[in-house]
Parts: structure tokens; C-alpha cells; sequence
């Protein structure tokens, strides 16, 4: 279960984000601006909230009133970036391995090996990600974050990198993973195609949750323009 | 009159690439001319050769050590969290570089020496700093540090903010993700600043003849070496300025195969 | 990329070991004592095996600033008094010695372009180099102006100095001018005339118009190695060590 009620203040936006989120994926949708992105840096640690309380799966991860500020690489939140941030000077083993130095050897190759079998990109262990398609890298990097049982996992625009039909197919992929391994993620995104991934969308306008529901609620009452435009252009859930 | 001034313009470029280039090269040639092969031999004979290359070659060597192991740790923090701080910082590490050399040995002296700044202290505790070995590799460090400092903050910047995000995620400390993401990542760049920095050192003259002095095997490097010798052999003068172009040339071969374009895939910025 | 601050480390650590086998006598010696002074390091290493000779040849008010900026020496040889007493007032050096003696000549590249006869022609040379006035031979010169326009009138130095077009650091520089045929005229001491025999003509100065430089030799207060360095004094004064001096040209340090 992840549990935020946060509040920052960057520039000319005020966020202000409450969400509960119980082993389900949530869209975070949002036109440009929104603060999308910046909710999930505040997530991450990357970003300190003025205010407020993070939990996840029980762990505080923050909260001012208590000064509690976890270190980003305490938080065990798996992090997918909008270009899959895969390192460049490793082959795709020791990019699935990156996270599981604290194990020896012999555990860390057969862990990173299962899940990167697990998503179909084992037989690229060797290879470097600068010759890897873009669906590729993607199933490499989200390997890499699961291989260290994250507690929640944040996508940011997990397929606004791909071409349609990779992400067609990815998004299909994606959904059944989500579905299988039940974790608390968090999906940024502005394409309305990815409310498939979803149990519940929450739209973001100006910093702040405007709409926070089921797709079928949002097309029944959508509480803005932004969202009315979003569900009507969002295909019929298959 | 079109056509006049196109070839008038076309001109001026090409008289001027012929006296800039031969201004460039003549001294260049000189030093390989006029001089038979038993003269150079013999000029290689002198004794002031061996001791001033070693002299170099481990003054330089210890230099660019400290300038490498003091500036990526600053450079990485400069070019990773910006605010007034780092810019001084950043200022600060510049300044070297536009300081005359000698006015740096003169500063030296001033700050090390016996009767200076900090020297006063070393020299109560039994320290003695200028013309010594030590002041040599402190003199070179002093003018050398900006080059490598700026290149690597220049290499630090250039890096995706995503990857070491990620890296973090993945449970490295802010120490693990410089060392392990940081670092390789920014190689060609920090390499190419320390040829730069090594180069400089290597050079390096007026600094060290004030702060360190001229003393065979102790403090007399190539350049001074050189400087010493022109008193009493011209042709070992000679050899030595041709075992430094050499170094030179040796040194453009390298930088050349690390500039810019030997930088790894993601280490540009997105939408570069 | 760790890698390289470690090897350094490793470098300066080894190189500062090095320095341990044989200990080191530094000697600070004027310019013009080079020849001299390497044949007495021989001969002293010869004599001590466990020693060895570390020389630093520069002006010698070069080598009295390196002294009072705190460089580390033990023996001092100068080609004046004036820098001399300079130390010992300052408390660096003791018991000073006077050990050689030298004498200013006249030099012209060989061939004698300007045609000089004699002191009296200087002025003719389009181009003199001299010493700049703290080092002694640049001092020694302008007194032999000096006494010079006594004899040949009162602007002979003035008419000298509109010539000069460089004052060099050392008197070894000086001679190199002359060498390098950059210079037609310059005064150097007899001794460096004579390591460059075949490049250069000398032409002596009167007498009466000449300054002898005296050459003392001290041990410093901070020495590292003062029991070596009192020897190494010792051998300079010594017959054997007097007579090196001689062969390169110098003359006894006092009139017996």
C-alpha cells in the first residue's frame, strides 16, 4: 500500500497530491505542466515536499511533522525514467545486476537472469543497450528494477518512446505484468491509450488532483475540460 | 565587382593561413634542422637530461595525481549541485589560469615560503616547502588544476540527470553512482582534461623557477633544464627541446583521439 | 579512473625513498664556479663515499634569496662579499672564508666584429650584455666603469650603458650572449672566458682599472649535513682543493 498526502511549492506551481494507492496501478494524467513529473521526483526523493507524510507497505518513507527523510536509495521504489536510463558503459547483465551488489555473485547473475528471461530479453544479456530496440531497452529496464523487489513501481511516459506498434504491443505486455505482479505503480502519462494499464485514473491540472476515479466515473462526470477530452479520446478498454 | 571582392577576400584567407602557418612552424623546423645527428647525440649525452625527464616525468606525474584526485571530487561537486557556493567554487578553480605563471611562483613564494603566509607555520614545525621536489609538483598543480577542473565539470554537466536518478533507485549511494555511473560515464572528457593539465604541467616555467628554484635533480625540470643548458651547450638545449616537441606531438596525437565524439551514447542531454 | 591518483601516490611516495642511500651535501655555488666546483664534488665523493655532492649553480644573489626563502642547503660559495654578509648578518651563515679570487676580463665573439683593442673601445660595440647589478659581475662591472670614466672621461660609463641592450642573471649567461655572437662585447670573469676558448677572444683590463671579485665560502646554520659540509669547506681550502681552483683559472683567495 502506498499512502502520500504531499505538498511543495516549485516556482509558479503549487502541488498539493493525496493518493492511495492499495496494490493497484494508478494513470497519472495531466496536461503539460500539471506537475506530473514532479510528483513523482517528490516520490523519489529527488525532491523534498514541504509538507506532508510518504508511506509505503508501512515504512515512512517521509514526513515533516517527524523529520523522517529517507535517502532516494533507501526508498525501494522501482524508478522507469521517459527514456529507460539504461547504462550505457554496461552490457544489458550488468545493467540487471546494477542493483543487486549487495549479493554475491553467483545469486546476483541468477536473479537478474530470471527476470530478464521473465520478460523475454534473457538471450541480451551480453549485448550493450545502444544496439537494443527501444521496446528492448525497456523490458531490460524494468528487469533491472524489479530484480530488487521494488515496493512500488513509478513509470514516467513508459511508451511515449517507442513507435506505435511497439507500443501497441508493449502496452499490452505491460498490462498483464502489472496485473501478475500486483504492485502499488504509479503511470505518468498523457496518453489517454495507457488508461488500459489502470485501475484508476487520477488527473492533475495546476499541481493538484482535479479527478481521481475509474475511467467509466471520469466519462460519466468528468470534473473538467481537460479530463472530458481525455476519456473521450481513451479506446474502449478491450 | 562581386567577383573582386570574392577573390580579394579569398586571398587575404589564404595569405594569411601562409604566414600564420609558417610563423607556427618555422621554430617547430628549426629545432630539427640545424643541428647534425652527432651533435644531437652528444646533446642527448649531457647530464642535465636524464635527471631533468625523470624529474618531469615524476613531478608531472604526482601533479596531475592531485589535481585528478582533488578536482573530479570538486568538479563533480560543482557541476551537480549549482548555487552560489559552486560558482565560486567553479571561479575560484578558474583563476590559476589567468594568472601570469610568474606572478604564481611570486604568490607562492609569498604564501610558502619561509618568511610567507603559511610557510612561517611549516617552517616552525621543521617544514621547509619552496625550493624543494614538493614545490615543483605544487607549482605545477597550481597552474594546471583549471585545465582539468573545468573539463571535468564541463563532462560532469553533460551527464543525464536520469542515470544517476536511477542509480540511486537502484541503491547506489552518492558515492557508488559517481564512482560507478559518474565517473565512466564522463571518462573521454576527464581524460582529454587531464592531457590538457598533464600538458601544462610539463611546461611549466616561471612558476617553478620562482617557487622551486633550478637545481639538477632536484628541481630542475625539462623547461629549466633547458634554460640551464642554453648557458653552456647549445646542442644539449637542442636535443632537449626536441625530446619535449616530441612529447607535444605524442601528446596532439592523444587528445585528438579523445575529443568530443569519443563521448558514450547518454551521456548527452535529452533531445541533444 | 581510480586508478591514476593511486599511481601517483605511489610515484611520490618512492620518489621521496629515493633520496635515502648516500647522504646529500647540497652546495649553493655561484655560477662561474661550475668547472670548479663539479671536479671538487668528485673529489669529494672520492674521498667520502657516503656522501654526495648535490650542486646548484645560479647567481649567487639568486641563491642568497633561495637561502632566505628557506631552501635547503648546507655550503654556500659566493663571487662576492656583499651577499655573503648579507646571510651571515641574517644568521644563515657562519664563518665565512674567502677561498678564490677572480678576474673581470673583456670578451668578444672570435673574429672581434667591433674591432675592440682594448677597455677604451667599448663604447664602439653596437651591442653589450652585462650583468645586472645585484649579481657581482654586474657589480664588479659598474665599478670598473666607474673607474674607467675617471680615466677616460667622465661619460665613458654613461656611453657604455646606452650599448647595453641586455642585463643577464648570471655571468654564464653573459658569456653565452658572447658565444651566440648576440653580443660584441661583455665583461665576464677570466675563468668562463676560458671554457669557451675556441668561441670567444679575450681582452684583458688594465689593472688599475680592474676589480678583483673575492670568493668566500661558508657552512649555513640550517644545514642538513654540517659535519659533511665543514669537509666539503675544508677541502676547498685545502691545498688540493686550491689547486683545482687553479687549474680552472682562479686566483689564490689571499696574497701570500
Amino acid at each position: 500500500m502506498l499512502e502520500l498526502r504531499i505538498a511543495r511549492r516549485i516556482g509558479a506551481l503549487e502541488l498539493r497530491v493525496e493518493l492511495t494507492l492499495d496494490r493497484e496501478a494508478a494513470l497519472i494524467a495531466g496536461p503539460n505542466g500539471a506537475g506530473k513529473s514532479t510528483l513523482l521526483r517528490l516520490l523519489l526523493g529527488v525532491l523534498r515536499p514541504e509538507t506532508g507524510r510518504i508511506a509505503l507497505e508501512g515504512r515512512t518513507l517521509f514526513d515533516a511533522a517527524a523529520a523522517i527523510d529517507l535517502a532516494v536509495e533507501e526508498r525501494e521504489l522501482g524508478y522507469l525514467p521517459q527514456d529507460y536510463a539504461l547504462f550505457p558503459h554496461l552490457d544489458v547483465m550488468g545493467n540487471a545486476t546494477f542493483g543487486l551488489a549487495r549479493l554475491p555473485r553467483r545469486e546476483r547473475l541468477r536473479r537478474a537472469g530470471e527476470w530478464l528471461e521473465k520478460l523475454g530479453v534473457g538471450h541480451l544479456a551480453r549485448r550493450f543497450p545502444a544496439g537494443l530496440s527501444g521496446g528492448e531497452r525497456q523490458r531490460v529496464a524494468l528487469a533491472r528494477s524489479l530484480a530488487r523487489n521494488p515496493r512500488a513501481l513509478l513509470l514516467d511516459e513508459p511508451f511515449a518512446a517507442l513507435d506505435p506498434i511497439a507500443r501497441r504491443e508493449l502496452r499490452g505486455s505491460m498490462r498483464s505484468w502489472l496485473q501478475e505482479w500486483r504492485l502499488p505503480a504509479l503511470i505518468v502519462s498523457h496518453d489517454s491509450a495507457d488508461a488500459v494499464l489502470a485501475d484508476r485514473i487520477a488527473v492533475m491540472e495546476h499541481g493538484q488532483l482535479v479527478q481521481q476515479d475509474t475511467l467509466e466515473e471520469l466519462r460519466r462526470a468528468p470534473a473538467s475540460a481537460f479530463v472530458a477530452g481525455f476519456v473521450s479520446a481513451t479506446p474502449d478498454s478491450a | 565587382m562581386r567577383l573582386r571582392a570574392a577573390s580579394a577576400w579569398g586571398a587575404a584567407q589564404l595569405f594569411a593561413s601562409a604566414l600564420l602557418g609558417l610563423f607556427l612552424l618555422l621554430p617547430v623546423v628549426a629545432l630539427f634542422a640545424g643541428s647534425s645527428w652527432d651533435d644531437f647525440s652528444s646533446g642527448l649525452r649531457n647530464p642535465l637530461l636524464l635527471p631533468a625527464l625523470r624529474l618531469s616525468l615524476l613531478t608531472t606525474g604526482s601533479s596531475l595525481a592531485l589535481v585528478v584526485g582533488l578536482g573530479s571530487l570538486v568538479a563533480w561537486r560543482v557541476a551537480r549541485n549549482p548555487g552560489r557556493a559552486s560558482r565560486w567554487m567553479e571561479a575560484i578553480t578558474q583563476l590559476p589560469a589567468v594568472i601570469p605563471p610568474a606572478v604564481a611562483g611570486v604568490g607562492l613564494l609569498l604564501a610558502f615560503g619561509r618568511r610567507g603566509l603559511f610557510g612561517g607555520w611549516l617552517d616552525r614545525h621543521g617544514i621547509a616547502l619552496a625550493f624543494t621536489t614538493p614545490a615543483v609538483i605544487l607549482a605545477e598543480a597550481f597552474v594546471s588544476a583549471p585545465f582539468f577542473v573545468q573539463a571535468a565539470i564541463a563532462a560532469f554537466r553533460r551527464l543525464d540527470e536520469n542515470l544517476l536518478v536511477v542509480a540511486r533507485t537502484l541503491g547506489a549511494s552518492p558515492f557508488r553512482t559517481f564512482a560507478r555511473v559518474g565517473l565512466p560515464l564522463a571518462a573521454p572528457g576527464l581524460a582529454a582534461g587531464a592531457a590538457m593539465s598533464w600538458a601544462r604541467a610539463v611546461g611549466e616555467f616561471g612558476a617553478t623557477l620562482f617557487f622551486a628554484g633550478n637545481m639538477t635533480g632536484r628541481t630542475q625540470t625539462m623547461p629549466l633544464a633547458i634554460y640551464t643548458a642554453m648557458e653552456s651547450d647549445l646542442h644539449a638545449a637542442q636535443a632537449l627541446s626536441l625530446v619535449m616537441v616530441l612529447l607535444a606531438f605524442a601528446l596532439l596525437f592523444i587528445l585528438r583521439r579523445l575529443a568530443p565524439g569519443g563521448a558514450l551514447p547518454g551521456t548527452e542531454l535529452p533531445g541533444a | 579512473m581510480l586508478r591514476l591518483p593511486c599511481a601517483g601516490l605511489v610515484l611520490a611516495l618512492a620518489f621521496s625513498a629515493h633520496a635515502g642511500t648516500r647522504k646529500e651535501v647540497v652546495v649553493f655555488a655561484a655560477a662561474s664556479l661550475r668547472e670548479a666546483f663539479t671536479e671538487m664534488g668528485r673529489r669529494f665523493e672520492a674521498a667520502h663515499p657516503e656522501a654526495k655532492i648535490a650542486l646548484n649553480l645560479a647567481g649567487s644573489e639568486e641563491l642568497r634569496a633561495q637561502v632566505e626563502n628557506g631552501a635547503p642547503a648546507d655550503v654556500f660559495a659566493s663571487a662576492d662579499q656583499k651577499h655573503m654578509a648579507a646571510l651571515v648578518e641574517a644568521r644563515l651563515a657562519q664563518e665565512p672564508r674567502t677561498f678564490a679570487r677572480n678576474e673581470p676580463v673583456l670578451v668578444v665573439p672570435k673574429g672581434n666584429p667591433a674591432a675592440i683593442g682594448g677597455l677604451k673601445d667599448l663604447p664602439q660595440a653596437r651591442r653589450i650584455v652585462v650583468g645586472v647589478p645585484e649579481v657581482p659581475i654586474g657589480a664588479y662591472t659598474l665599478r670598473i666603469l666607474d673607474a674607467a670614466s675617471q680615466e677616460f672621461g667622465g661619460d665613458f660609463r654613461a656611453k657604455v650603458e646606452a650599448r647595453v641592450v641586455s642585463r643577464e642573471l648570471n655571468v654564464r649567461q653573459v658569456l653565452t650572449k658572447v658565444v651566440l655572437g648576440e653580443a660584441d662585447a661583455a665583461i665576464v670573469y677570466r675563468t668562463d672566458a676560458a671554457t669557451a676558448k675556441e668561441k670567444v677572444e679575450v681582452i684583458a683590463i688594465p689593472p688599475a682599472l680592474n676589480v678583483l671579485a673575492e670568493y668566500p665560502i661558508a657552512v649555513l646554520t640550517r644545514a642538513r649535513e654540517p659535519g659533511l659540509a665543514r669537509e666539503f669547506v675544508e677541502l676547498v681550502l685545502s691545498p688540493a682543493g686550491r689547486e683545482v681552483l687553479a687549474v680552472h683559472g682562479f686566483l689564490p683567495g689571499s696574497v701570500e
